[in-house]
């Protein structure tokens, strides 16, 4: 009975997306290359603006890994017209909020204003574009903000610091094996030059994407974007080096020790993308996948592994469709007290073995399909968010229209075609698993992990 | 706009601007009390076919008592089965209508959130649902247990963070025996011994109609939004208005207390008790403190910490907008050798701040980032709930919003320097610094013995891990 019920939501649920009207979004290009994507939401008087360059941490050379990442901390140094700290202070008193983010596909500078100081984000972005400083004794100290960003987030966060050893043994050949934050001795030698370089190879217009989202009159913004952006230089690209990963020949297997007090355990399966797949299904069936694992209270991980058998303090999984390369799809857990981290890997592999099995539920599907109709109206309600989805698309090289038909697509996926990508992508052989052994806080053992990075940087 | 005078005009420019855009965007607040006088507070939002409903109690850990982490395991316990419902089927119904439940447990409250879609077939049973686990949780004793499991855990995480370190010792520092003291996640001991009984009793004390607001936003008319309001919480057992413990006295020295950890920074927080959310001061602070640390890369703080010295990623200052006088705080982490340099530079910049105030053109900076930023606050129905929220749990004044940013262009330098004179006394500061990348002890070692506050006669005392 209730499988009836649920089957009868699932197709109430097909019919939500017709009940309100699409935004109207306007692309076009200037001269030079830049492509500008503008989505209207006039429900406040609001703009949001984003600038996307195609360049993130996997275009990085071992040696250089996290320039990308240090380079968008230097972007808010200063130019000749915008001296150090202006652009921070001028967004700040128009009222604006500011910030920059570094990913491994892309690095993105946003600001959200209010609706009519529009101008003073692409007045000053345009500058910057074409015409940063780079001066010496800012790049030694934003290497040290830098270091301590990486301390912060990484050294001394004993899951983060297994996340990144992961990475770094699922991958051999693939640039997502470098941390995104970069390596300490990459961090702390990289040169003003090498950033020049950087700076000189990807920043440009022909390299980038401008999308704005807000209360505006998309013509307005048309002129204001020919007036500050139209004027700048193309450069020639080079497309970024090849970076495939190369095949996975059986398991790997990596032990993490760091002061800590609960165990860690992170499994990741070689897995496509929509950039890297053979069959354009798979990585929708995939995300169902991951659905079924860990969408919402009722997936299998936490009815199974936090409530049932309690194997698991906290457990969950991560998978991203729209990555540039071949993709890790990761369970991760803590295990509960009195549990092993042994034990929580048996279960997330017993979980990944069911998939193998047994087809999913329609139930358990319909679910799915639910939370997924439903978050497609949730996330419009956040104008970020909205040019995140259309900003990280265009610089993936998917198009900003890739995820328009989600839903359908989403809807369309079988459980057959679930156990399908399962056996065929969350094999052992494909298959990396990163365990973290705390040590004592207490320091029963002389010499930290993290006081020996800390000496190693001086 | 002429394009050569922008960089130097923008600023003046933006000030003209902001009077007439801003103020037609300000949204009226709708406000009544249901059958059983919960007040509710309603704004509508009609162009996305959703709603956002928060249920905001005085059930914080401040009612803690003998039992830290008593509110926070009684809120994370609601969800895990209600009446003959279990956890499995409380989150499939949820589920299935693409329902969004967030529970929450503050030192001041306890906050149950609700997202779905606005047609009633997804909105009824996600309503039904959450009116049930506020209205009758079951508190099952393998549930009880899972999740004390699950909290004891949180403490083991909270162990080996520097950050959580710090954070727990500064509030105990600065509060001592009174409830802001006492630590909402719990300690080892305390959350071992909560019986069940404890959290049953805390639900029928806690979460009744007299102890409760609710903030709607969405896609309803008014008659929609009274039905719904009604279905969520008008089950609700009448209880008793719970009044706020006594504010807790004031340290009257200064003191400085270091845990190592083998962690590779050093974090550092240094502060005091603030104010609390409804005092007449609190803008003209808030406003100061932008200048001082709260106004990102633009403030003092990070403008000597990080952009000149590098000494830091993070250096920012802060009131905590409790009910009570919550905590002014200053926070920054850097690595372990430079610890020493990082909070001199912090002292410094505060101490410096407090004598002197910000300069006039500075301080109107702040002022048109916080009154130019307003909207930015109040866009989307998400950022509208949870202002919404406050409001209603603070008991702000309706016209609240439209009065905010009159308030701050009406405070003068001489007024918010006066106010932060009047409340930041640089020469009774609480310090706690852990990290030194050195092994941590068994106890939570001080090198100098508290001295801290004694507690107000008649509140409870906490124990300490």
């Amino acid at each position: 009975m209730p499988n009836r019920r649920i089957v009868i939501a699932a197709l109430w649920l097909t019919l939500a997306p017709t009940s309100f009207a699409a935004t109207p979004i306007h692309e076009f290009t200037l001269a030079n290359g830049l492509k500008v994507l503008v989505r209207e939401d006039h429900r406040a008087p609001v703009v949001v603006s984003q600038i996307w360059y195609k360049v993130g941490s996997s275009y990085e050379p071992t040696g250089l890994t996290g320039i990308s990442h240090l380079l968008e901390h230097l972007m808010f140094k200063g130019t000749p017209a915008v001296p150090g700290g202006e652009f921070s202070r001028l967004i700040a008193a128009n009222g604006g909020d500011e910030n920059a983010f570094t990913s491994r596909d892309y690095t993105a500078y946003f600001q959200t204003l209010e609706k009519d100081r529009l101008e003073i984000s692409f007045r000053l972005e345009a500058d910057r574009m074409r015409h940063l400083l780079l001066r010496p004794e800012d790049v030694a100290k934003e290497a040290q903000v830098v270091a301590e960003e990486r301390r912060l987030r990484t050294e001394d966060q004993p899951d983060a610091l297994t996340q990144e050893q992961f990475n770094a043994a699922a991958y051999m050949t693939s640039p997502y094996r470098h941390p995104i934050i970069g390596w300490m001795q990459d961090i702390q030698a990289i040169t003003i030059d090498d950033l020049k370089r950087w700076y000189q190879q990807w920043y440009a217009p022909n390299n980038a994407t401008l999308v704005v989202v807000g209360d505006v009159d998309p013509a307005k913004v048309r002129a204001l974007a020919d007036q500050y952006f139209g004027p700048l230089a193309p450069s020639t690209l080079n497309p970024p080096r090849p970076a495939a990963e190369i095949p996975q020949r059986g398991e790997r297997r990596i032990v993490v020790k760091t002061p800590a007090e609960v165990p860690f355990v992170t499994l990741g399966y070689k897995a496509p993308t929509l950039k890297t797949a053979d069959e354009e299904w798979e990585p929708y069936a995939l995300d169902v996948l991951d659905g079924i694992l860990d969408g919402g209270g009722s997936s299998r991980l936490s009815r199974n592994l936090v409530r049932g058998s309690q194997v698991a303090a906290a457990a969950g999984t991560g998978y991203s469709l729209t990555s540039r390369l071949e993709e890790l799809f990761v369970l991760v857990g803590n295990p509960a007290p009195g549990r092993s981290s042994a034990d929580l890997e048996q279960a997330l592999r017993a979980e990944v073995a069911r998939l193998r099995e047994e087809p999913i539920g329609a139930d358990e599907l319909a679910r799915v399909v639910a939370q997924v109709v439903a978050g497609e109206v949730y996330q419009q309600d956040s104008m970020f968010y909205q040019g995140m989805r259309m900003g990280s698309l265009e610089t993936i090289g998917l198009g900003w229209r890739k995820l328009d038909d989600y839903v359908q697509r989403i809807q369309a996926v079988t459980p057959e075609q679930v156990r399908t990508v399962a056996r065929k992508y969350l094999t052992d052989d494909r298959l990396t698993v990163a365990t973290l052994e705390p040590l004592p806080l207490d320091g029963r053992r002389p010499t930290a992990p993290g006081a020996a990075v800390d000496h190693a940087i001086r | 706009m002429p394009i050569s005078t922008l960089f130097f005009s923008g600023v003046l420019a933006a000030v003209l601007l902001l009077a007439s855009a801003v103020t037609a965007a300000v949204p009226a607040i709708q406000n009544w009390r249901t059958d059983n006088n919960v007040p509710v507070y309603f704004i509508p939002a009609r162009e996305l076919p959703m709603v956002d409903a928060q249920i905001l109690f005085n059930a914080g850990s401040i009612h803690d008592g003998a039992r830290p982490g008593l509110a926070m395991l009684t809120a994370a316990l609601l969800e895990e089965g209600a009446g003959d419902w279990s956890a499995d089927i409380i989150a499939d119904r949820l589920d299935r209508v693409g329902a969004r439940l967030g529970v929450s447990s503050r030192r001041d409250s306890a906050v149950i959130s609700l997202r779905s879609l606005v047609d009633s077939r997804y909105l009824q049973p996600a309503v039904e649902t959450v009116a049930r686990l506020l209205k009758e949780p079951s508190f099952a004793p393998d549930a009880v247990e899972r999740v004390r499991q699950q909290m004891l855990t949180g403490l083991q995480e909270r162990a080996q963070s520097p950050g959580a370190i710090a954070q727990d010792a500064f509030f105990k520092a600065l509060y001592g025996g009174h409830p802001y003291g006492s630590p909402p996640e719990g300690t080892t001991a305390s959350l071992k011994g909560i019986t069940r009984a404890d959290i049953q009793g805390f639900h029928q004390r806690y979460y009744t109609s007299a102890n409760a607001v609710i903030a709607i936003v969405g896609d309803l008319e008014r008659p929609a939004a009274e039905q719904l309001a009604k279905a969520l919480i008008g089950g609700l057992a009448k209880g008793e208005a719970i009044p706020l413990p006594p504010p807790a006295p004031l340290v009257s020295t200064s003191q400085t207390i270091r845990i190592p950890h083998p962690s590779s920074q050093t974090h550092i927080l240094i502060g005091q008790i603030g104010v609390s959310r409804t005092d007449p001061d609190y803008y003209a602070l808030y406003l100061g403190n932008h200048v001082l640390g709260g106004n990102g890369l633009v403030s003092q703080l990070s403008q000597e910490i990080r952009e000149k010295r590098g000494l830091a990623y993070g250096a920012y200052s802060t009131f905590f907008p409790t009910r009570q006088a919550g905590p002014f705080l200053i926070n920054l982490q850097t690595r372990n050798d430079q610890a020493d340099t990082a909070l001199q530079v912090a002292q410094t910049t505060l101490r410096e701040f407090t004598a002197n105030g910000p300069s006039a053109p500075v301080l109107e900076e702040a002022r048109q980032n916080i009154t130019g930023g307003f909207a930015l606050d109040l866009a989307g129905n998400s950022k509208l709930a949870g202002a919404l929220g406050l409001i209603a749990f603070h008991g702000l004044p309706l016209d609240y919003l439209q009065n905010y940013i009159p308030t701050m262009n009406g405070i003068t330098l001489e007024q918010a320097k006066a106010a932060w004179q009047r409340h930041v006394r640089p020469d009774q500061l609480i310090t706690v610094i852990v990290g030194g990348g050195q092994p941590a002890q068994t106890a939570p070692a001080t090198s100098m013995p508290p001295t801290g506050p004694t507690a107000p006669s008649g509140s409870a005392q906490p124990t300490g891990s």
